[in-house]
């Protein structure tokens, strides 16, 4: 066995293991044995699930029925996530990172009790999952499903193994081998200070786009929604009530309070129902956009100003608990009731990109729109920082980060085939802009029939019928995915559990599910993003650093809540529709985050000298960097304007020289004047994103042609401490794991190593 | 005394008490996933703070459950988690 095979590189005699205790690792030898031991059984099993995959893509891709099963789609997805993990990501850890089980974790050897504490990895596992998982999963795919399923479906497989898998693994391994730092410091040490600088420029101007547009998509679906305003409203006094019950009654019951929370939230969805019954409740709760979006804005700069444990804690508890819960419950309800999906494999909008949800061709606008799910660079902030503080073993990184992130596609795949299973004239009206169908079921009627979508027919009748079964004024022009999401959901479940009225429950249920979850996104991507602008500030008037100061604090979180409050009050009041505006946009600032954390890591092998690899973060980043650039010069400089911001912008402006009133979806010249500015900032925002993010990819270029004749660069890790704790590494330990697991268990608990101190 | 390590499964203790029938089996089982789900909710936090303070042999006593409970929440009001979309 070679010196470089078990990752030693000359840290041999600093990670001596201690005589008197068993192993901290499995001999190198012994691993490799084990992994290259080909059993009969094993054999067996690996040619069933490729078999079981290659037949459901053939299924999904080749054979072209009038219908097709949704279990095809789990199997294709899960038997590739299968031998994607066994083989893929074991690679990337032979050759590329190799990990050391005889190193500490930074869990282990700065251990604390507190923030660094060494956790069970099937525990971890469910932890970081409910941390990167949210509405990204649930939205994207839905929008994408104009194209047809098989592009989604393609690009959530294929992207989520090759990239954003690949992203989520080595940002967590990078940040555990220096101690937990944050993708920020990591891009300051490795890029220098003008790729650290743009890196934390562009990541601060992200959040202030991501967080806007889920609250924009939070705001379409609770509009002239009197069951959904009161209901999803409810969820702030029960977590204040958590909050206070956690602090002050029962301190650490955390699963105690979130059954009763969960249980409140329930009497919540049925008790909206019972109040959109009601003239008061209808006249109290139908609220527009608006108001709706102010609400958010004022409840999102309190929710980022008060103490932790009074709201954001509580209703993290109760988001992880419906995560976790609806997941495993939509998962099932989709196993057995395999709903028929009749949706084209590819749909005429895949290429003439004039699709009415999103508009552009399906490259590069697929892969924008399906971010969280195939490549999502959010969870770069999450895979740095809070996990790799929590981890056991080096190896274990492995499971937690690529397979965690396999677990969100599979979330994705969900969420495409709960949108793929409603009728597609539906889904039009839903998902058409109101500026398209004019808000009314006439409207929508015609416009989607107008579309020339084969096989599709829609009835005025089936939209009033599903509005009354989901218990809604009007499905026309619900926009923003949520909605389409919810009423799929609410079929797959009703089909589960049958009954009449259960559809209205199971709507709302799905609504509340996923403003739970933005509404956590909101206010804690608010703190977040408060943190790094006071930081940032701090380095020109150091008293912003201190955050204790109230008045920094209050002074920060009120201009990142302006930030995205004026882009949500944008979106929700453009007179084009708001969401298929703006959604683009969204996609782009994630895979930007993706490909600075991409080059970031490139930086990083680069320096390690491990040039023959490479290619393992370069091709996920040369991806992600040719899609956002060239979507991003597309919405810069297409003269299409329903694609072009600038181009929508002359459009506008020079109607408006020209003196005409009303001009394309805009009906007068307040709404004209309007599509200008808006138009205006997107377009703005488009060049700052594509800058930035150019700026950090070139550097990190730079520190890799760098690093490559110098043939390495400066070590970055911490200093290596040898490890006294053992673990297996994945799900189902091996023989030989499960034997020296048994030798560690075998210690008494006086021997039982003491984890290093304070 | 044996007591499974809070942040650890609780393999140990399970194989000393499993009687091997059914409904042991079943309880087992039961009690994995009781395990499994408080330990991703992180109701865990203190038992995993008592052990490592046990562990690492300090001198201080340990703050009780309420005064943990209060230092995690107050710590996450200067050290914000990030959620994802």
């Amino acid at each position: 066995m070679s010196e470089k095979h078990n990752g030693a590189h000359g840290h041999k005699a600093v990670l001596e293991t201690d005589p008197d205790l068993p192993p901290t690792a499995i001999d190198a030898a012994v691993a490799d044995a084990e992994d290259r031991r080909w059993t009969p059984a094993k054999i067996a099993l690996w040619v069933g699930i490729a078999l079981l995959g290659g037949i459901a893509w053939i299924m999904l891709a080749i054979v072209r029925g009038e219908t097709v099963n949704a279990i095809w789609f789990v199997f294709a997805a899960v038997s590739t996530y299968f031998i994607a993990y066994r083989f893929y990501s074991k690679f990337i850890e032979r050759k590329l990172l190799q990990p050391d089980d005889r190193r500490a974790t930074p869990a282990e050897y700065k251990a604390d009790g507190k923030d660094y504490v060494a956790t069970d990895r099937r525990v971890l596992y469910g932890h970081h999952f409910a941390a990167i998982a949210g509405a990204g999963p649930l939205v994207g795919p839905v929008l994408a499903a104009q194209m047809g399923y098989l592009p989604g479906t393609l690009w959530i497989i294929v992207g989520v193994i090759l990239a954003g898998a690949v992203q989520d693994y080595l940002v967590m391994f990078f940040s555990m081998r220096r101690g937990g730092r944050s993708l920020g410091q990591m891009a300051r040490e490795e890029l220098g200070v003008i790729g650290g600088t743009a890196a934390l420029l562009a990541t601060l101007t992200i959040m202030i786009i991501i967080v806007a547009i889920l609250a924009l998509v939070v705001v379409n679906a609770l509009g002239e929604s009197p069951w959904g305003v009161f209901s999803v409203s409810m969820t702030i006094p029960i977590a204040l009530f958590m909050g206070v019950y956690l602090r002050f009654l029962r301190p650490g019951k955390v699963t105690e309070v979130s059954l009763i929370g969960f249980a409140l939230l329930m009497l919540a969805i049925v008790a909206g129902g019972w109040i959109a019954e009601t003239e008061w409740g209808v006249a109290l709760f139908t609220l527009d956009r608006v108001t709706i979006a102010w609400g958010i804005i004022i409840y999102g700069f309190i929710a980022a100003v008060l103490p932790v444990w009074l709201l954001l804690a509580p209703r993290d508890y109760l988001s992880t608990f419906m995560k976790i819960g609806t997941i495993v419950l939509l998962a099932v309800a989709i196993i057995i009731t395999r709903p028929e999906i009749s949706v084209p494999a590819v749909s005429e909008f895949a290429a003439t990109g004039t699709g009415p949800v999103v508009p552009g061709p399906l490259f590069p606008f697929l892969f924008v729109t399906i971010a969280c799910g195939a490549l999502s660079g959010f969870h770069a902030l999450i895979s740095s920082g809070t996990t790799p503080k929590l981890i056991e073993k080096e190896r274990q990184a492995r499971f937690i980060g690529y397979g965690g992130m396999l677990m969100e596609s599979f979330v994705a795949i969900m969420a495409l085939v709960a949108a793929l299973s409603i009728d597609r004239g539906i889904y039009f009206a839903m998902n058409s802009s109101a500026a398209a169908t004019g808000g009314t079921v006439e409207g929508a009627v015609a416009f989607v029939n107008g579309l020339g979508l084969t096989g599709v027919n829609l009835t005025p009748d089936a939209l009033t019928s599903l509005a009354g079964n989901v218990g809604e004024e009007s499905i026309v022009s619900r926009t923003g995915g949520a909605p389409t999401l919810a009423v799929g959901i609410a079929q797959i479940m009703q089909g589960l559990f049958g009954g009449g009225g259960a559809m209205a429950f199971w709507y709302h249920f799905a609504i509340m599910f996923e403003a739970l979850f933005i509404l956590t996104a909101v206010d804690a991507g608010t703190r977040v993003a408060r943190f790094m602008l006071q930081d940032s500030i701090g380095n020109f008037v150091p008293r912003f650093r201190d955050t204790s100061w109230r008045v920094g604090a209050w002074l920060c979180t009120a201009i990142m809540v302006a930030g995205w409050g004026a882009i949500l009050i944008m979106g929700v009041t453009d007179p084009l529709g708001g969401i298929n505006t703006l959604f683009p946009l969204f996609g782009i600032a994630n895979q930007l985050l993706a490909a600075i954390a991409l080059a970031v890591c490139m930086a990083i092998c680069a320096k390690k000298g491990a040039f023959k690899y490479l290619w393992i973060p370069a091709l996920p980043l040369a991806f992600a960097a040719v899609v956002t650039i060239s979507a991003s010069f597309l919405k810069i400089f297409s003269p299409v304007p329903a694609i072009g911001y600038w181009a929508q912008h002359n459009a506008f402006k020079d109607a408006l020289a020209a003196g005409e009133e009303s001009f394309g979806n805009a009906p007068t010249v307040e709404a004209m004047e309007k599509v200008v500015t808006n138009t205006f900032i997107q377009g703005t925002l488009s060049i700052v994103f594509v800058t930035l993010a150019i700026i950090v990819i070139i550097t990190a270029i730079l520190a890799t042609i760098r690093a490559y004749r110098n043939g390495g660069g400066d070590e970055t890790e911490d200093a290596p401490v040898p490890s006294r704790i053992y673990a297996p590494a994945g799900l189902i330990p091996t023989p030989p794991e499960k034997e020296l697991e048994a030798q560690w268990n075998a210690l008494g608990p006086a021997k039982r190593p003491a984890r290093s101190g304070h | 005394m044996e007591r499974a390590r809070a942040g650890q499964a609780p393999g140990k203790v399970r194989s000393l008490m499993s009687t091997g029938t059914a409904l042991g089996r079943a309880r087992d089982a039961a009690r994995g996933v009781a395990w499994f789900f408080k330990g991703v909710m992180g109701e865990n936090a203190y038992a995993a703070y008592l052990e490592h303070h046990e562990a690492s042999h300090c001198s201080e006593p340990p703050m009780t459950e309420r005064q943990f409970w209060r230092d995690r929440t107050d710590r996450q009001d200067a050290n914000p988690e990030g959620r994802c979309c």
